[in-house]
């Protein structure tokens, strides 16, 4: 019996488990490996007339698309035009969210007043608000930096309030020992707290950001994104809707992945589950 | 010389958790409170931290009513509650934020070195065990000398080895500062060990049922026959005092 045992413990001496490597090269080709693979059975596919290529363009003139418009310089102004409306329209949204949603989570009473409206307010589908933003805003850049703020506000202000109520009761007791309260109380105990669910929530509301753009360039204008499509889509261009498609895909990862990198050096304390964005 | 008059706590949900509690505890003593859960020890701690306010009566250090939390009185609690996103330096020196930093580095290392963690200063919470998280969370709490030290339950999450090393350190911060202390505990041989005046409470509402005096010395050694005697007296007047309580219940 025991000999046994001690062969066992000696196969696993000589076979220790191995500690799961995370190889960046091996993890950047395996997810590379699914998309590419597509790409390749879809230009085959559209040469060999699988289907109508003119409105299912191949890979390869999206890319020729793509390439023009860059060449004419065309589509850095149309990146530069959409990214410029999220980026005003995201710290309007996420500023407003942040200051209504701290005091809104802090002090009850007037949380009792002001949150059950702004969620009435939530549950409004926010392209519904375009007709009356275009009256009250015009249609040229506030009407569209407004509905993109309203998009970010939401999510950013459900996290902040969502944080701040479910902040240990413990770790606050600790502040209250040592005898902070108001704003020492927010600054040292309440905000290191949240940070993570709100940076969470950042992320979400950068992301609706993206969303609500499109939509904002679809009530009218003569640059951006959104217009590439609409203009794609009225002249018969499937190829340039589809570039247009990419390129959200590329500056909406890139923009959050910007995020999360200016935000994770704040919260290497946390003590993760998995250290992996 | 900390004051205890009366004091009573009904909670708003009628939780009758402490009632008529006195006692006065002269300066640099330690006092244990035992007793089984439900007797109202933690609110007691709570109620001379300053966390909660009396439905009756009145904490009183020097003459100063307590009435929200003091500078003079910490409370370490039963979990180290450290500060995740602060190093251990920071932890310890949380209280210490209206020193300049020369000052609070200063206080911040002996505390360090007190507690026997010198060179973990850098470290992150999540990277300390549970005994080296109590230890900051004790030189968190010493940080600002206090005069009235209150430990609630502090080492009943820790292994034995862990906890009869940390009763040890306890009583060598004590025996440096001489704080007043108050320790509440469920384990008689960490009250026999620390406290020569043992308050026994009993429960349902919390009130004194005897206030017992050791007669060991400052450091008793665990093993000696005067500490395993004064065990057995302890839970012989235990009983006793048990027992008449439940004659006049029934």
């Amino acid at each position: 019996m025991t000999e046994v045992v001690e062969e066992r413990l000696a196969l696993l001496q000589s076979h220790p488990v191995k500690a799961k490597q995370s190889w960046p090269l091996a993890r950047i080709v395996l997810s590379v490996v699914f998309p590419v693979g597509i790409l390749l059975i879809w230009e085959v596919a559209a040469y060999g007339g699988l289907f109508n290529s003119r409105l299912l363009p191949p890979p390869s003139r999206i890319l020729e698309t793509l390439a023009g418009l860059a060449a004419s310089g065309e589509l850095a102004l149309h990146i530069w035009a959409t990214t410029l409306r999220v980026a005003l329209g995201f710290v309007f949204g996420a500023v407003a969210a942040t200051v209504i949603g701290a005091i809104v989570g802090y002090f009850a009473t007037i949380r009792r007043l002001v949150d059950p409206t702004l969620q009435a307010l939530r549950a409004i589908p926010s392209i519904a608000w375009v007709p009356l933003f275009i009256l009250w805003f015009g249609i040229f850049e506030t009407s569209k930096v407004v509905l993109i703020a309203v998009g970010v506000f939401f999510p950013v202000y459900l996290g902040v309030v969502g944080a701040l109520l479910s902040v240990d009761r413990k770790i606050v007791e600790v502040g209250r020992i040592f005898r902070l309260s108001g704003f020492d109380l927010v600054r040292r105990i309440l905000l290191p707290a949240v940070l993570p669910t709100f940076i969470i929530s950042l992320r979400a509301g950068l992301g609706l950001g993206w969303m609500f753009v499109v939509a904002a360039e679809f009530m009218g204008a003569s640059e951006g994104l959104g217009y590439l499509l609409v203009d794609g889509q009225q002249l018969g261009k499937p190829d340039q809707v589809m570039a247009a498609i990419l390129v959200f895909a590329i500056v909406g990862k890139l923009t959050d992945s910007l995020l999360v990198a200016a935000t994770t050096p704040f919260l290497h304390w946390q003590d993760n589950f998995r250290r992996e964005a | 010389m900390l004051e205890i008059r009366n004091l009573t706590k009904i909670y708003p949900n009628g939780q009758h958790a402490l009632d008529r509690f006195s006692l006065s505890l002269p300066r640099g003593e330690i006092t244990a409170v035992i007793g089984g859960s439900g007797c109202g020890k933690s609110t007691l701690l709570r109620l001379v931290s300053g966390l909660e306010t009396p439905t009756q009566g009145s904490v009183v250090i020097d003459g100063q009513m307590i009435d929200k939390p003091h500078p003079l009185v910490n409370l370490i609690f039963q979990e180290p509650r450290l500060l995740p996103w602060l190093t251990v330096a920071d932890n310890i020196g949380f209280g210490l934020a209206d020193l300049d930093r020369q000052k609070r580095d200063e206080i911040v290392s002996h505390g360090l070195e007190r507690i026997g963690l010198s060179g973990y200063g850098h470290r992150w919470p999540k990277e300390l065990s549970g005994g080296q998280a109590q230890r900051v969370a004790i030189a968190r709490a010493l940080a600002t000398s206090p005069e009235v030290l209150l430990l609630d339950e502090p080492f009943s999450a820790l292994d034995a080895f862990t906890r009869a090393d940390l009763q040890e350190h306890l009583l060598n911060i004590w025996t440096a500062s001489r704080p007043t202390m108050i320790i509440v505990t469920h384990d008689i041989d960490e009250a026999l060990f620390l406290a020569r005046r043992i308050v026994v409470m009993q429960p349902s509402p919390g009130r004194i049922l005897d206030v017992i005096d050791v007669d060991l010395a400052e450091r008793p050694d665990r093993y000696s026959e005067a500490f395993a005697n004064a065990r057995k007296n302890l839970l012989q007047l235990l009983h006793h005092s048990l027992r008449r309580t439940m004659a006049v219940k029934a």
